[in-house]
C-alpha cells in the first residue's frame, strides 16, 4: 500500500469513533430513562454510521478486495489507535456523560478541520458528521450542567468523572507519525493548534456547571501509539467475538 | 352518582364499543374498562422495554458494522416503543414510575418470551423473525383497538417495527446459505425459539381468564388461538424458504381446515416462566431495576437542575 | 421530596406548509430537554423539521360531557355548508 500514513491516519480518527460506539452500545436498555437511552443510541449511530464512512474508504486504500468489516474487526489490540479517553469505561452516568462531552469538544474541532481537507472523501465526511457532533456537544454540554449543577450528589459523582477523565485529554493534541504527515501533505489536521480553544471552551461549560476543572500535572496517552489501557483487550474480544470465533464467513 | 345513572352511562358505553366508535380518555368509562386498559397497555410496554435485553447483549458482538448498526437501530426502537406505550396508559390517569414499580415488585407482568436466553447470533435472526413476527400478528391486531391513544400508538409502532422482522429474516437466510456450521446455528435457534414463539399468544381460549371482556370491549380484536394459527401459517412457509425445520413432529398442512394442524404446547413450561421461573426472570427484573436504581441520583439531578433555571428565570422577571 | 420528570405533548410539523401534529408524549424536566428528547424519540425517521412541546399540564381539555351542549348545535346549521345552496346544473362550477 503507497499511503499507508494516509490508511493509519483514517484509523486513527475511525477508531476513536468505533470504540466509543461500542462503549455507548453497551448501555442501551440500562440508562436512566428512556428518553435518555433513546438519546445516547441516536449518538451511537451516528458515530457508526461515520465509523462505517471512514473504514469504507480504508479498504478501498488497502485494495485487495479488503472490505470495512476486515479493518474494523481483524486487527490485533496494538493496531487500533484511539485515544484512551474514549475506551474509558461507563462506570457511571456521570462517566457517560463527562466522557462523550470531553471527546464531542475535541470531535468537533477536528471536523472542522477536516472539512477543509484537500482530500475530498474525508472532507466530505467531516461535512456530513459536523451537524451530527454539533448535536451531540450541545447534548453532552447540557447534561454537564444538569448533573454538575443537579444535586450535591450529582456535582460530587460529576466532579469524580471529570477529574479521573481529564487525564486523558492531554492525548487528543498529539501528533502521530501519521497526523504529520498528513498535515503536511494539506490532507490532515494539526489538533495541536486547537488545544488552547478546547481548554477555553470545556472550562466555560464545566464552569457553568459548577465543577471545578482539574489542574493535572500529569496526564497518560498511548493509544495513538495502540498502547491501551487494560480495558482495550475486553472491548475488542466483544467486538471481535464472532469474526475471531467463526473465521472467513459472512454474517 | 346513583346507581341508575352509572348504569345509564354504561349502556351509552357499550353502545358507543359496539359502533366501533373510539374512547378517548377524558369519556366516561367503566372502571374494569380502565384498569383492563392499564393492565394490557402497560404489559405491552413492559414487554418492549424487557424485550431490549436479549438483543442489547448482542449489540456489541455483532458480527459486522451493517449487522451492528440495524440491531442497534431495532434495539432503540423497542425503548421508543415502550415509551410511546406508557404514554398512552399514562392518558389514564398512572404514571410511568408507577408501571416501573409494578414492573420491579412482580406485579405486573412481561412477555414470557424474553425470559428465555439469547445465546448464539442466530438468536438475533431468530427473535427478529419469530418474535417480533408474532409480535407483529397481536400488534396489527390491535391497532383497531377500542381505546384512542392505544390504537394511535400501536398504528405507529406497526410502522415502525415493518423493517424489525426483515432484518431478523435476513439475518437467518445469510446464515442458511452459509457454511454448515451458520446453518447449524440457525436450526439450533429454531429449535430453542419455537415453542416459546407460539406461547407468546398466550393459553388457549378456553383459558384464558379475560379475553371474552377483552373481545366485548374491542380491547382485543382476535383471540388467542387465532392469532397463533395465523402466526404458525404464515411461518411455515418462511421457514420452508431458509431450509431449516421446524421441530414439530406432527406439524401437517390440513387441506380441509386450510390451515396447519401442530403439536402441543408444553403449557406447564408455559405457565412456570409466567410465574417467574424461566430461565432469565431473575436476570432481566435484576437489569431493569439496576438500570432504574442506578439513574435514580441522575433523574433527581436533572429535575433540581431544571427547577433552578425556572427560579433563576422567575427571579430575573421579578 | 421526590418528583418525577412531567409529562410534555410534542407536535411536529412534517414539512414546511403543514401544520404542526400531535406526535405523541413524553417525559422532560425542562423545555430543552423535551426539545431534545423529542428529536431524539420523534424525528428519528426524519418524520419533521419543526417541533414544538408543551407541558402536558398547561393544556386545557374540554369536557366530553358537555359536548352536547359544545358542539350539537353546529350540527344543524346546515346553512354554513355549500349543498345547503340549490343552484342550477348549468352552473358547473361554483
Amino acid at each position: 500500500m503507497n499511503n499507508n500514513n494516509l490508511y493509519n491516519y483514517i484509523l486513527g480518527i475511525a477508531d476513536n469513533t468505533l470504540i466509543l460506539g461500542q462503549r455507548l452500545g453497551e448501555l442501551c436498555g440500562h440508562g436512566p430513562a428512556l428518553e435518555t437511552d433513546i438519546a445516547l443510541t441516536n449518538i451511537a449511530l451516528d458515530l457508526f454510521g461515520q465509523t462505517r464512512n471512514y473504514f469504507q474508504y480504508a479498504a478501498l486504500l488497502v485494495g485487495d478486495g479488503k472490505a470495512e468489516d476486515d479493518v474494523a474487526y481483524m486487527r490485533t489490540e496494538r493496531n487500533y489507535f484511539n485515544v484512551l479517553l474514549v475506551e474509558q469505561p461507563n462506570t457511571h452516568f456521570g462517566y457517560v456523560m463527562g466522557r462523550q462531552f470531553l471527546f464531542d469538544v475535541y470531535h468537533l474541532l477536528l471536523l472542522e478541520g477536516l472539512q477543509n481537507s484537500s482530500d475530498i472523501t474525508l472532507a466530505a465526511i467531516a461535512d456530513k458528521g459536523i451537524k451530527e457532533v454539533t448535536y451531540h456537544k450541545r447534548f453532552s454540554g447540557d447534561w454537564m450542567k444538569r448533573l454538575g449543577d443537579g444535586t450535591a450528589e450529582s456535582r460530587q459523582k460529576m466532579q469524580e468523572a471529570i477529574d479521573d477523565l481529564w487525564r486523558y485529554t492531554d492525548e487528543l493534541f498529539q501528533l502521530t507519525k501519521a497526523d504529520k504527515a498528513m498535515i503536511y501533505e494539506g490532507i490532515g489536521v494539526d489538533v495541536s493548534n486547537f488545544k488552547e480553544a478546547y481548554y477555553q471552551e470545556v472550562s466555560e461549560i464545566l464552569n457553568e456547571a459548577t465543577i471545578t476543572v482539574p489542574e493535572n500535572k500529569y496526564f497518560t496517552s498511548g493509544g495513538k501509539k495502540g498502547i491501551h489501557t487494560e480495558h482495550m483487550g475486553y472491548i475488542l474480544a466483544d467486538l471481535q467475538y464472532m469474526q475471531r470465533t467463526y473465521p472467513n464467513m459472512k454474517w | 352518582m346513583t346507581e341508575n345513572e352509572i348504569k345509564n352511562l354504561e349502556e351509552i358505553f357499550e353502545a358507543r364499543i359496539a359502533r366501533d366508535e373510539k374512547i378517548e380518555p377524558k369519556d366516561w368509562m367503566p372502571e374494569k374498562y380502565r384498569k383492563s386498559n392499564i393492565r394490557q397497555i402497560s404489559q405491552h410496554a413492559h414487554s418492549e422495554v424487557v424485550g431490549m435485553l436479549p438483543e442489547g447483549n448482542w449489540i456489541t458482538r455483532a458480527p459486522s458494522l451493517r449487522r451492528k448498526v440495524a440491531l442497534l437501530a431495532k434495539v432503540q426502537d423497542e425503548a421508543g416503543h415502550g415509551l410511546y406505550l406508557y404514554s398512552a396508559a399514562e392518558t389514564l390517569g398512572i404514571s410511568r414510575e408507577e408501571m416501573y414499580e409494578q414492573l420491579h415488585s412482580g406485579k405486573a407482568k412481561y412477555s414470557s418470551i424474553f425470559n428465555y436466553p439469547a445465546v448464539t447470533w442466530a438468536d438475533m435472526g431468530t427473535i427478529g423473525w419469530l418474535v417480533d413476527g408474532a409480535a407483529i400478528i397481536n400488534q396489527v391486531a390491535l391497532c383497531s383497538t377500542s381505546f384512542g391513544p392505544y390504537a394511535r400508538a400501536m398504528v405507529r409502532i406497526c410502522k415502525e417495527e415493518s423493517f424489525h422482522q426483515r432484518q431478523g429474516y435476513e439475518i437467518l437466510l445469510t446464515l442458511c446459505r452459509g457454511t454448515q456450521e451458520q446453518k447449524a446455528m440457525a436450526q439450533d435457534a429454531l429449535n430453542r425459539w419455537w415453542w416459546p414463539s407460539l406461547m407468546m399468544f398466550g393459553p388457549i381460549d378456553a383459558e384464558s381468564p379475560n379475553t371474552e371482556q377483552s373481545m366485548k370491549w374491542k380491547l382485543k380484536r382476535k383471540t388467542n388461538d387465532e392469532l397463533r394459527q395465523q402466526f404458525i401459517d404464515q411461518t411455515v412457509p418462511q421457514a420452508e424458504i431458509l431450509g431449516i425445520t421446524i421441530p414439530d413432529p406432527d406439524l401437517k398442512w390440513n387441506e380441509e381446515k386450510k390451515q396447519y394442524d401442530f403439536g402441543e404446547i408444553d403449557w406447564d413450561e408455559f405457565w412456570q416462566v409466567v410465574k417467574g421461573h424461566g430461565p432469565c426472570n431473575k436476570e432481566r427484573m435484576d437489569a431493569r431495576v439496576s438500570a432504574w436504581e442506578e439513574g435514580n441520583w441522575v433523574r433527581d439531578a436533572a429535575m433540581a437542575y431544571a427547577e433552578k433555571q425556572h427560579d433563576k428565570k422567575l427571579k430575573d422577571v421579578g | 421530596m421526590k418528583k418525577d420528570w412531567p409529562l410534555w405533548e410534542v407536535f411536529v410539523r412534517s414539512k414546511n406548509g403543514l401544520e404542526h401534529r400531535h406526535f405523541g408524549s413524553l417525559h422532560a424536566t425542562d423545555a430543552v430537554m423535551a426539545l431534545e428528547n423529542a428529536r431524539d424519540v420523534y424525528t428519528r425517521r426524519n418524520e419533521g423539521v419543526s417541533i414544538w412541546v408543551v407541558e402536558s399540564k398547561y393544556i386545557t381539555a374540554s369536557n366530553p360531557s358537555e359536548n352536547g351542549e359544545l358542539f350539537e348545535p353546529a350540527k344543524s346549521k346546515v346553512y354554513r355548508h355549500p349543498t345547503f345552496y340549490k343552484l342550477p346544473d348549468e352552473l358547473k362550477h361554483m
